[in-house]
């Protein structure tokens, strides 16, 4: 298992791999997301407080899940890079935050039109909404930082000590409800106790939610191969690499 | 029927705009991930190419 760890953690290995995962995830990930989206929007019955504006849900969650779960993984990634220098590790981290700035803004997006015909507002300075707007500004911070330098070694290393002390606002975020009188409704499904919904409305929530993690996956595996060429500029491996490019795709015009 | 399901409820416009939106970000997440991946690759091509050319004038 550890050995298996250390190879994924050498350039040329996890290039090869994630080239070769890609398909994997694209596919389930499409196949459960249509699944999902009919079960949300046919087979289950409109809420008994909010009719037909709770099939909102099925993709505001999985976005919110999202954002917190993309950046749990950048932080991560960007400590194990910190503390044991894997500059993998950091090629992984930098790969995460493009694809989190999207599900967050997609998560706020959601959110403000689904809070316009519940609560009467787009938005409110309430606490869920006011701490996923922070980590918005995170993941931007964290982009900015990364492009203000040059080398990319000294890039990863101040931008992940902002990726771990900005980790802090996830369990904000994920509490916010239970710790202060929110606006926002409470968890349906919690890690204790039952979970407050009908199954026939849950599993298409739990099924988006794995389609929206398949999703990142196959994201994941082209934006960290861009990441590892940027990083690996002259290795012996890449230009086999290219050879194989050149040869399917024929020499492009220099 | 089936504008009965179009209708939501008279959600429609909430729903349908949210999904559409969802819909959108994902085709771009999905394909900004395509592009950068292509143009690194890009990248590397011509650096290798470059290199080829130079080390081959070198040893003519």
């Amino acid at each position: 298992m550890w050995t298996w760890f250390h190879k994924l953690a050498s350039p040329p290995y996890a290039y090869d791999v994630a080239g070769k995962c890609q398909p994997w995830f694209w596919w389930p990930s499409l196949i459960l997301m249509a699944v999902s989206a009919y079960g949300g929007l046919v087979l289950a019955p409109p809420d008994y407080q909010q009719k037909d504006a709770f099939r909102i849900i099925y993709v505001h969650a999985p976005s919110a899940w999202m954002s917190l779960f993309v950046y749990s993984t950048m932080a991560i990634a960007a400590g194990v890079g910190l503390i044991w220098r894997i500059k993998l590790a950091h090629a992984f981290a930098a790969a995460c935050a493009p694809i989190g700035v999207w599900f967050t803004g997609l998560a706020l997006i959601t959110g403000s039109v689904w809070g316009k015909p519940m609560w009467g507002t787009w938005w409110a300075w309430d606490p869920r909404l006011t701490s996923e707007l922070i980590l918005l500004f995170l993941y931007l911070g964290y982009l900015s930082l990364r492009s203000s330098f040059e080398d990319i070694s000294r890039a990863d290393r101040a931008s992940a000590v902002l990726a771990v002390v900005g980790v802090v606002n996830v369990p904000i975020i994920h509490y916010s409800v239970i710790w202060w009188n929110s606006l926002h409704q409470g968890p349906s499904v919690t890690k204790t106790g039952a979970p407050t919904i009908d199954p026939s409305m849950l599993w298409p929530l739990f099924c988006m939610i794995v389609a929206f993690m398949l999703f990142f996956a196959a994201v994941m595996c082209d934006r960290l191969r861009a990441e590892i060429l940027k990083r690996e500029r002259s290795a012996k491996w890449l230009m086999k690499e290219v050879a194989v490019a050149h040869e399917r795709d024929g020499v492009p015009n220099v | 029927m089936f504008e009965h399901f179009l209708a939501m409820g008279g959600y429609a416009a909430y729903v349908w705009s949210c999904y559409g939106i969802t819909l959108f970000a994902l085709i771009v997440i999905a394909m900004s991930g395509r592009a950068v991946y292509q143009r690194e690759l890009n990248a590397a091509r011509r650096r290798t190419l470059a290199n080829q050319t130079n080390s081959a004038g070198l040893t003519a």
